[in-house]
């Protein structure tokens, strides 16, 4: 991590990274979404509406773990002052907000003819829908301190605090056993066939690598945007 | 009731939301860092 305190080799790396993560990200989540739609059978109970799960688990999962990497750098940034801290978060947040979107949206959908409806006030749902708000927020509260050239620390504490909807999102199911079923991919296995789950991972390697290729190109964007600043600043002076 | 529309609708979600992020995204970084590069230049 600190050893990339240094924009100029953040760079280095990112620059080829971004190249390579679109590459694999397009290739892995068509196959995954093709393998989806047309190689892998109807579930018993829920027939074709399953494959639904190709994109909304993925989506779930880069949700949740896009506000993770903002608590990990709002942490990054509030104890060891990394440089980058604030960037990372500012870039992190809309690609989490757009996965959280997608999450949201494919549950809806894949809900209506499951379970007869498209929202329903459950645990599940409901701490979804609150992680999507927290990052509408972050990225209003984060922009503004920026323009009023604050370091982004009100924005990193809101990060910190915001982390505590993680584990209400994850036991959600268990803590409140309404609509939305449990669990059913772990660290240690799944509950789902074999013949239904092989693409999934394609379809969440795919999407993470997007969602990689999408905070790296916003924190090129932001950094390239802050040396004009500085510039700007520079010949203002001079 | 027919559950390809909702399958495709939501892949049609899952598609065009971030395809957008990515072209956004895409979009201002090519901005910034032909700035950058102009602003060197001068």
């Amino acid at each position: 991590m600190h050893a990339l305190a240094n924009p100029t080799r953040f760079l280095r790396l990112a620059r080829p990274l971004t190249i390579w993560l679109l590459i694999v990200g397009v290739v892995m989540t068509i196959g995954g979404m093709a393998a989806g739609l047309a190689l892998t059978p109807p579930d018993y109970l829920q027939g074709e509406t399953v494959r639904i799960i190709y994109i909304h688990v993925p989506s779930a999962w880069l949700g949740m773990m896009g506000w993770a990497g903002i608590a990990a750098a709002s942490v990054s940034q509030l104890v060891w002052r990394h440089p980058l801290a604030a960037v990372a978060g500012r870039a992190v947040a809309p690609a989490g907000a757009t996965f959280a979107a997608v999450c949201l949206i494919t549950g809806s959908i894949w809900g209506r003819p499951t379970w007869g409806t498209w929202w329903e006030w459950d645990g599940r749902l409901t701490s979804m829908l609150i992680l999507f708000f927290l990052y509408l927020g972050y990225i209003a509260l984060a922009s503004a301190e920026r323009e009023r050239g604050g370091e982004g620390r009100i924005a990193a504490l809101y990060g910190l605090v915001g982390a505590i909807n993680l584990p209400i999102i994850h036991y959600s199911v268990l803590w409140w056993r309404t609509l939305h079923q449990g669990e059913s991919i772990g660290l240690t296995g799944s509950t789902i066939d074999n013949s239904i789950l092989w693409p999934l991972p394609l379809t969440m390697i795919g999407f993470s690598c997007l969602f990689g290729a999408a905070v790296l190109m916003r924190m090129r964007a932001e950094l390239s945007e802050a040396k004009v600043e500085a510039r700007m600043r520079r010949m203002g002076r001079g | 009731m027919n559950p390809w529309p909702f399958v495709i609708s939501a892949y049609w979600v899952a598609v065009c939301l971030p395809a957008g992020l990515l072209a956004w995204a895409f979009v201002s970084m090519r901005r910034a860092e032909a700035a950058a590069d102009d602003l060197k230049r001068k």
